[in-house]
């Protein structure tokens, strides 16, 4: 006897492709970096991915979850994909192997798994590497660098000695490098003039893959994966103070656009403030939660040690989430003109 | 013409899967083998049935009668032998069985006497019984006695009447081709409501994938004379649920504990008002309805059908193919699989689907709740389903009423879209039975309680009473005896004694007293934290919260209880 409920018609839709859209998503974004520090980009993505899904695996194994099921929900992969997307291109692969493992097995399975886990595995990965592999997880290959693949394989897998093609920074920290430095003598549009590092508006180059991340975010947006709530009040919290301290002494802050397209600015608010499990999900959390971010992220990142604050920012506010979104709750239908 | 329309905030767009049903006019089903009619055919009291086995009925006769104000009368469908009157099977998700009259036609199809009714001559309240008493009630799926919603709000202007012709949910085409075909009667019957609820506007909502019904009702409005609006409202489900529909076409908002009265507006379906006018133009009750019968069928179709047609009979007229494995009575959004192929055709009946896999593919397994939110977005009702479903599945009770699990409608959107294919709509009816369940426990909990306190403090009484009886007897007789001894003593010994009788008997009256004075203190203080001292201080709050919540949406009877438990159910599809 059948005793299937309704509705008995469904969407077509399913976990798996929510994640396999959240991929394609990425892809313009990839494509822009793999074209800025080279192909290493996409060995580490296959990396990550390898890592992520053995992790996933032995884990679903030992809690006794259906193995299939959960493999192919491409949880695991979109996870994996934010850890290779985040940390140095050229990081030796242990490195990115062990941050998506970490992410999988305690960010994600210890917490119980798919759906509950309280902080963004991605960010996890990338905080836990940052403080416990400082110098490593710093090391960006210097800019304008041409490097053919196998050089860059040997590199990522150790088989080369990591030389002075590493001795790069991100355009935002070799900035806030500078500044320090430069201890209130340089000003920002002096440095910003290096056109060799900051190309035209923020690090040679970043503002393409900042604009393929864009790309992506709004066509998951236009698909109706994500809402704008969290993106636009990132970006807009990240312009708001940003564009404050610039206005009041430009000479050692950096403008807005400089911070909205370098680093995980848009990465961030496009990919991982819109995490729903780990995020708010009222529309008014959404935009608190997109906003306590981007602040947060700005303030780690120009005051901070840490070459960015998304990570740290999206944890702190993670960790926030369940009460923003218990204050938050929306009104319902025919009860919005009660107080 | 052009009418200022509102959003509702969710919905959802399935494949609407109409087109198949709509292509033949309305057919009349031909009389089935025999017909099973369910005394209770609508929100309210079961009608008392008042024909027994081996009566001869005749077509429109009464067979069951409404009890009380909230219930409709039920009739024979055709004429006939009654076989009995007995539990069956019915067309409803609980598979439990019903009292009904079991009827073989004898072919002849003979009606009673129809007089129709004298309406000019008649008070609104005359009319409101005729209706009860004609069996007119919601034909949108909700049955809810149409004449217990012809009374406007004592305090509230009446502003609209809404008619919903709407007919959101895929596949179902009954009143579309009702209002092609038969739209005269429809506006005349809405003319009734009119006079009755006396609106300042009648708004008619379509969908606008209707546009030959919305044609035939427009030029029927224009032929009658009425200033009746014909409005075609965006095709969305559910636009057709009564809540949604008042919204898009008023911009009101009827919140789950306020009656659409309240707010100045009524709703009904079309087919209603259409029944309502051959009950009182042709003296008919409702005897039958439009049914559509379609998917995995060969020739889908809507057919008129008699009320209690085992739905066997009539889905075979639509020939369904061989791989049917199961009927499905109303929609595929809210609609349920009969417990078994036989169960009748009832007044709610406004679909029967041939369910098969290859139209309804089975579910892919469960997963976890991403949050993605999807959920929320489609809810019509703009409830958060994914922290509902988290409280309903850890039986968290409380907290899905704090998240208005009362509001939701059951229409499914949110199971409709959820990437993990969570049957979230089957988690908040569980709640929603489950705390029903409580509330009734908890209420004849409070009952026994009330009767046991009375009892107790009666016997408790009628002891002391008994013992102060006796007490004085015993005092009295120590007093008689007394005197016959101070009578004796006048004459020989001092008066000593007789004080003495007299105290002890005094005595044993004030102990008898005061001890059934703390025996009932005793028990009644005993009896008083027996319900509540098994409750950890967690669960204590929790009752005290729904309390609170019972009391600020006015639920603190039963009567009240059942009122919203109908509210709901009326506001599911009034379509
Ligand atoms: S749609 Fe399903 S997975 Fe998404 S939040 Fe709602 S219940 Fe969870
Ligand atoms: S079934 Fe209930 S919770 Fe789900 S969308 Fe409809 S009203 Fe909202």
């Amino acid at each position: 006897m059948m005793t299937a409920p309704a509705p008995f018609l469904l969407k077509d839709a399913s976990v798996s492709r929510v994640m396999t859209q959240v991929c394609l998503a990425l892809v313009p974004g990839i494509a822009a970096y793999a074209w800025l520090v080279g192909p290493a980009v996409l060995i580490q993505l296959v990396i990550a991915s390898l890592a992520a899904l053995l992790a996933e695996a032995v884990m679903l194994r030992l809690r006794g979850k259906p193995l299939a099921m959960f493999l192919s929900d491409g949880s695991a992969v979109v996870t994996a994909w934010l850890i290779a997307l985040t940390f140095p291109p050229l990081a030796p692969w242990w490195l990115v192997a062990t941050g998506t493992v970490f992410a999988i097995v305690v960010a994600k399975h210890l917490y119980g798994g798919l759906g509950q886990n309280p902080f963004n595995p991605a960010m996890v990965a990338f905080a836990t590497c940052i403080v416990s592999f400082p110098a490593l997880m710093a090391q960006w290959p210097s800019v304008g660098l041409q490097m053919p693949l196998l050089d860059q394989i040997d590199i990522i897998l150790g088989l080369a000695p990591r030389v002075d093609a590493l001795s790069g920074a991100t355009p935002l920290d070799a900035m806030k490098t500078a500044l320090k430095l430069g201890d209130g003598e340089i000003d920002v549009a002096h440095l910003l003039a290096n056109q060799d590092i900051y190309g035209n508006f923020a690090g040679r180059g970043w503002e393409f893959v900042a604009a393929g991340y864009l790309i992506g975010g709004l066509w998951l947006w236009q698909r109706r994966l994500i809402s704008w709530h969290a993106p636009l009040a990132f970006i807009a919290a990240f312009v708001a103070i940003s564009g404050a301290l610039w206005l009041y002494h430009p000479a050692t802050f950096a403008n807005p656009l400089f911070h909205l397209l370098s680093g995980g600015t848009m990465l961030g608010a496009f990919f991982i403030v819109t995490d729903p499990v780990s995020g708010c999900t009222t529309p008014r959390g959404k935009l608190i939660f997109g906003a306590g971010a981007g602040l947060l992220a700005y303030i780690v990142r120009v005051f901070g040690g840490y070459p960015d604050g998304v990570a740290f920012a999206v944890l702190l506010m993670n960790l926030s989430a369940p009460v923003i979104d218990l204050l938050t709750q929306p009104r319902i239908f025919g009860m919005k003109d009660e107080s | 013409m052009l009418h200022q329309l509102f959003k509702f905030k969710g919905g959802v767009k399935p494949p609407t899967n109409k087109t198949q049903s709509v292509t033949l006019p309305i057919a009349a089903a031909p009389l089935p083998s025999r017909l099973i009619v369910p005394l209770h055919q609508s929100i309210g009291g079961t009608p008392r049935p008042v024909v027994q086995a081996g009566d001869k009925v005749r077509k429109g006769q009464l067979i069951g009668e409404a009890d009380g104000w909230i219930s409709a009368a039920v009739h024979a469908p055709t004429s006939g032998t009654v076989l009995a009157v007995a539990m069956q099977p019915q067309p409803h998700p609980s598979g439990l069985d019903a009292l009904s009259v079991v009827i073989e036609p004898d072919g002849r199809d003979e009606w009673i006497d129809r007089q129709p009714f004298d309406y000019a001559n008649a008070t609104p309240d005359d009319t409101r019984r005729y209706l009860q008493q004609s069996g007119v009630v919601g034909l949108g799926g909700a049955v809810f006695p149409t004449h217990g919603k012809l009374t406007a709000s004592r305090s509230v202007a009446m502003d609209e009447l809404i008619i919903n012709g709407a007919e959101c949910e895929p596949y179902i085409t009954c009143d579309d081709l009702l209002m092609r075909e038969r739209a005269a009667d429809i506006v005349r019957g809405i003319g009734i409501f009119r006079d009755l609820l006396q609106p300042k506007r009648v708004l008619i909502g379509i969908e606008d994938n209707k546009p030959e019904a919305a044609a035939a009702m427009r030029a029927a409005v224009a032929e009658l004379g009425e200033n009746f609006e014909v409005v075609s409202v965006p095709t969305r489900y559910p636009a057709g649920g009564a809540k949604q529909l008042i919204r898009v076409l008023t911009g009101k908002e009827v919140p789950a504990a306020k009656r659409s009265t309240d707010l100045g507006v009524q709703c009904f379906n079309v087919a209603t008002a259409y029944t309502a006018w051959r009950a009182i133009a042709y003296g008919e009750p409702v005897v039958s309805r439009i049914v559509t019968v379609t998917g995995n069928v060969h020739a889908p179709r809507n057919y008129e059908a008699l009320i209690g047609t085992p739905m066997d009979e009539l889905l075979a007229l639509a020939q369904p193919h061989p791989d049917t494995d199961g009927t499905v009575m109303g929609g595929p959004m809210m609609g349920f699989l009969v417990p078994t192929p036989d169960v009748p055709v009832v007044k709610a009946t406004n679909c029967l689907i041939a369910h098969a896999d290859r139209l309804f593919p089975p579910k892919a397994p469960e997963m976890p709740c991403i949050r993605c939110g999807a959920c929320a977005d489609a809810c019509p009702h703009e409830l958060q389903p994914f922290e509902l479903y988290w409280h309903a599945r850890a039986k968290n009770f409380g907290k899905t009423q704090q998240y208005h699990i009362f509001d939701c409608i059951e229409c499914g959107c949110c199971s409709f879209v959820c990437p993990s294919r969570i049957p979230l709509v089957q988690y908040f009816r569980f709640a929603k039975s489950e705390i029903w369940a409580r509330e009734r426990e908890k209420n004849a909990a409070d009952e026994a309680k009330t009767r046991f306190e009375f009892k107790q403090f009666r016997e408790e009484r009628e002891k002391a009473e008994k013992a102060e009886k006796l007490a004085k007897a015993a005092a009295a007789q120590a007093a008689k005896k007394a005197a016959e001894a101070a009578a004796a003593a006048a004459d020989s010994s001092p008066a000593a004694p007789a004080e003495a009788a007299v105290d002890p008997a005094q005595a044993a009256k004030k102990a008898a007293i005061e001890a059934a004075m703390a025996r009932a203190k005793a028990q009644r203080e005993a009896a008083q934290p027996k319900n509540t001292d098994t409750l950890n201080p967690q669960q204590a709050e929790e009752l005290a919260a729904i309390e609170a919540r019972r009391q600020a949406a006015g639920l603190t009877d039963a009567a009240a209880g059942t009122a919203a438990v109908d509210a709901t159910r009326e506001a599911k599809t009034e379509e």
